[in-house]
C-alpha cells in the first residue's frame, strides 16, 4: 500500500492536514489509534469564533454553547470582565469536540483521504525520499508507504521523535488537566470563567465553560513544576468550594504542551502539527484553532514538495515559515509572558487585577491594556515591554 | 531492586501525559492503554509527577 502523505491522528490538526493534502489531488490515509475519533476528550473546548469560520462552515450540531467574553476571577476574587476580542479570541464558540473532530473527519474522507481507525503508528523507517509507516490494527502489523508523514499525534506525538525532533516536555513545559462535565450548577451562561491563585491553581488557572443546559466543563491545569499535589485534588477542592450540589457526568484527563514556540516541526519527509508541534498557546492552553492553522498549512506545503519532487528538511521548512508567521511569534511572546505570570504572588495578581478592574476594558485593545499595566506596575513588567509595546 | 513505575489501571484516564515527559520512550498510550516498558523505564518519576490522576507510582 502506498500514499504521497500519511497522517498520524485525527483531531482537527490531522483531519485538516489531510483534507487539504486531498484537496490539492494528492493520495492521503488518515490513521487514528482510537477507535472512536473525538473520544475520550481531552480539550475544555473553547475556540474563538472567527477561527473556526475560517476552516468550517460552523454547524449547530457541534456547537455546545455560545459566550460573548470572559470573566476572570483574582486570587481574592476581583472579578474582571473581558470582550471576547480581548480574550485572545479563544472563547466564543464551546464545542462538542464528538461531533466536531468526526465532522473534520468526514471532511477529509469526503474530499478523498482514506480513513483508517483503531490503527497505532508504532515506527517509521526512511529510505530514499519515501518512508515506510509500520502501523498496528486491531493486533495486525503492516506497511505503508509514503512520500510525506504528517505527526499530528497530539501531546503525546512519538512522530517528532522518530524523526529526530526532540519533544520531549520539561515539568515546566506541561500543564497536567483534569476536567469534569458537570450539571445542574449555577454560573452565567454567557461567559466562560477564569479562576487564577496559587492556592486554586499554581502555574495554571480553574476554568468553567458553558456547554448548554446548566451543564459546564469545569476544569483545571496546573503546572507540575510548581503544584504540590495533582490537578484532581485542587479540582475537586474547588469544586467543593464552588458547585458542592452539582453532579459530574464525566471526567476527563490531558495535557498542555506549554513550551511556546519550538525551533522546527520539520524534519526530512516529516512535518508536525498542533499539540505534536507544541502549538498550544502557553498562556491560554488553547490549540484548536492552531492546530487546523497548521494543518492547514502542512497539507499545502505537502502538495508543493509532492509536486516538486522534493520532500526534504529544506523544503519542508517552507511550513516552518508559514506556522511561524502566522502564530510562532505570538506563541514565544505568550510563553515569555507566562513565565513572569507563574513567578507572581497573589498578592502582586491582585494587584494588576485591580488596575484592570478600573480600566474601561471594552475601550482599548489588548496592547493598551497591558502597556497601562506596565506604566502602573513597571518594577514588575517593565521586561516585558519590548514584548508587547 | 531497581525502581520503576507502575500504573494504577483504575485511576489512569489515559491522557497521554506521561508519555510527553518521558524522554527515555518508556510511557507508551497504546489506543486507550497506557504500557509502561520496563526495559526502558529507570524509575525517574518524572511521570508520576505529571500524572493528573495520580494513577502513577515509583515502586522498587
Amino acid at each position: 500500500m502506498n500514499y504521497d502523505v500519511v497522517v498520524i491522528g485525527a483531531g482537527p490538526g490531522g483531519s485538516l492536514a489531510a483534507k487539504t493534502c486531498a484537496e490539492r489531488g494528492l493520495s492521503v490515509l488518515l490513521v487514528e489509534k482510537r477507535q472512536e475519533i473525538g473520544a475520550p476528550v481531552r480539550c475544555a473546548e473553547g475556540i474563538g469564533k472567527k477561527d473556526l469560520q475560517k476552516f468550517v462552515e460552523v454547524d449547530k450540531k457541534f456547537i455546545a454553547a455560545e459566550v460573548v467574553g470572559a470573566k476572570i476571577y483574582a486570587p481574592d476574587g476581583t472579578e474582571i470582565t473581558l470582550t471576547e476580542e480581548m480574550a485572545g479570541n479563544e472563547v466564543g464558540y464551546v464545542l462538542e469536540r464528538k461531533i466536531f473532530d468526526r465532522h473534520l473527519a468526514r471532511l477529509a474522507a469526503k474530499a478523498g483521504a482514506d480513513v483508517i481507525v483503531k490503527t497505532t503508528a508504532i515506527g517509521m523507517e526512511r529510505t530514499k525520499d519515501s518512508v515506510k509507516v509500520k502501523l498496528r490494527r486491531m493486533g495486525e502489523e503492516f506497511e505503508v508507504g509514503c512520500k510525506i508523514v504528517i505527526g499530528a499525534d497530539g501531546v503525546e506525538s512519538r512522530v517528532g521523535k522518530w524523526a529526530g525532533i526532540d519533544t520531549t516536555l520539561k515539568l515546566n513545559e506541561i500543564e497536567s488537566c483534569v476536567q469534569y462535565l458537570m450539571t445542574g450548577i449555577d454560573f452565567d451562561p454567557e461567559y466562560c470563567h477564569f479562576w487564577f491563585g496559587s492556592n486554586i491553581a499554581p502555574g495554571g488557572y480553574v476554568w468553567l465553560f458553558p456547554k448548554g443546559n446548566n451543564s459546564a466543563n469545569v476544569g483545571i491545569g496546573v503546572m507540575p513544576s510548581l503544584a504540590k499535589r495533582s490537578p484532581k485534588e485542587y479540582l475537586d477542592e474547588f469544586v467543593e468550594r464552588n458547585y458542592s450540589n452539582g453532579k459530574i457526568v464525566e471526567v476527563v484527563a490531558g495535557a498542555v504542551p506549554v513550551k511556546g514556540e519550538i525551533e522546527t516541526a520539520v524534519a526530512d519527509n516529516v512535518m508536525l502539527v498542533g499539540d505534536a508541534a507544541r502549538h498550544a498557546d502557553p498562556i491560554t492552553g488553547g490549540g484548536i484553532a492552531n492546530a487546523m492553522k497548521a494543518g492547514y498549512y502542512a497539507g499545502i506545503v505537502a502538495a508543493e514538495a509532492i509536486q516538486k519532487g522534493d520532500c526534504s528538511a529544506k523544503t519542508l521548512r517552507r511550513y516552518d515559515e508559514l506556522w511561524k508567521n502566522d502564530f510562532g511569534k505570538d506563541l514565544a511572546r505568550k510563553r515569555k509572558l507566562q513565565q513572569k505570570l507563574i513567578k507572581m504572588d497573589d498578592e502582586t495578581l491582585n494587584k494588576i487585577m485591580h488596575t484592570l478592574a478600573n480600566c474601561k476594558l471594552e475601550e482599548i485593545s489588548v496592547k493598551a491594556m497591558i502597556k497601562e499595566l506596565i506604566k502602573r506596575h513597571p518594577k514588575l513588567l517593565w521586561d516585558l515591554k519590548d514584548l508587547f509595546l | 531492586m531497581a525502581k520503576r513505575v507502575v500504573v494504577n489501571r483504575y485511576r489512569c484516564a489515559y491522557c497521554g501525559a506521561c508519555v510527553a515527559v518521558c524522554k527515555f520512550n518508556a510511557n507508551e498510550l497504546v489506543e486507550t492503554f497506557l504500557v509502561i516498558d520496563e526495559e526502558k523505564c529507570n524509575g525517574c518519576g518524572i511521570c508520576v509527577k505529571v500524572c493528573p490522576m495520580n494513577a502513577l507510582e515509583v515502586v522498587s
